[in-house]
């Protein structure tokens, strides 16, 4: 059982956050928003599979300006948790454990999936 | 509960997230060197024998692996046994829906 007395600090605005920290945060968080965008994506899926007429709407979807963004959006998060995936996967092989290099590895996720969805953004039709 | 807890959980997340990710990079680089062009072109790579079974595989493997991860964060949050069960019993229905919707996708592009 928990001491009473054990202290507690959870102001978020003081609390201090670290690359590694954030990348973890934000392995979750993109993690749950991905669920969320599974309808979308399957419906989107669904009718650009559809016929002709479903493919041209699908297309018309991802063209249009709020749906490029979501896109844009979508696509880093997909890619940050990639990236932040992968840096987890090898911390439990044991690579870039301790601190300078876990905050360097942390950087260079974060980076990566931010310019990987950039550049998906750009180079898909 | 003990089939997707504890160790084998983090194993299948770990597994599952090895395929995603190598599913995720072959279909984006694919997308961008050979885009279909018109529906027919689309619907024609995604009926390829062996793209649909690796697309069916790819939807399920990516619902076990997001299943386990809300999993845990269900458990994280949820502070009382009724607030946990009523979570899970949601999100498991919501993806068991997800699911077979994926699968209807699927299967019906394959009978047309």
């Amino acid at each position: 059982m928990a001491s009473p007395v054990r202290p507690v600090f959870l102001d978020l605005r003081k609390i201090h956050l670290p690359p590694n920290a954030l990348v973890s945060i934000l392995h979750r968080v993109t993690g749950v928003l991905l669920i969320l965008s599974i309808p979308l994506v399957l419906w989107l899926l669904g009718r650009s599979l559809a016929g002709p007429e479903g493919f041209a709407q699908a297309v018309a979807v991802i063209r249009h300006p709020l749906g490029s963004l979501l896109l844009l959006g979508w696509l880093w998060l997909l890619m940050h948790h990639f990236f932040a995936g992968i840096r987890f996967l090898l911390a439990d092989l044991g690579f870039a454990e301790d601190r300078e290099q876990a905050r360097s590895s942390a950087w260079t996720a974060l980076i990566a999936g931010i310019v990987a969805a950039l550049l998906l953004w750009v180079l898909l039709p | 509960m003990s089939l997707l807890s504890g160790q084998r959980a983090w194993l299948l997340q770990r597994v599952t997230s090895l395929y995603a990710g190598l599913f995720v990079l072959s279909a984006m680089l694919w997308l961008i060197v050979r885009p279909p062009a018109d529906h027919a072109a689309w619907h024609a790579l995604i009926t390829h024998p062996m793209i649909w079974a690796a697309t069916a595989l790819f939807i399920l493997l990516t619902l076990l692996h997001a299943w386990i991860g809300l999993r845990d964060v269900i458990l994280d949050y949820g502070q009382s046994v009724p607030v946990r069960l009523t979570a899970l019993i949601l999100v498991a229905a919501a993806f068991l829906l997800m699911g077979f919707w994926a699968l209807w996708i699927l299967i019906e592009a394959a009978l047309t």
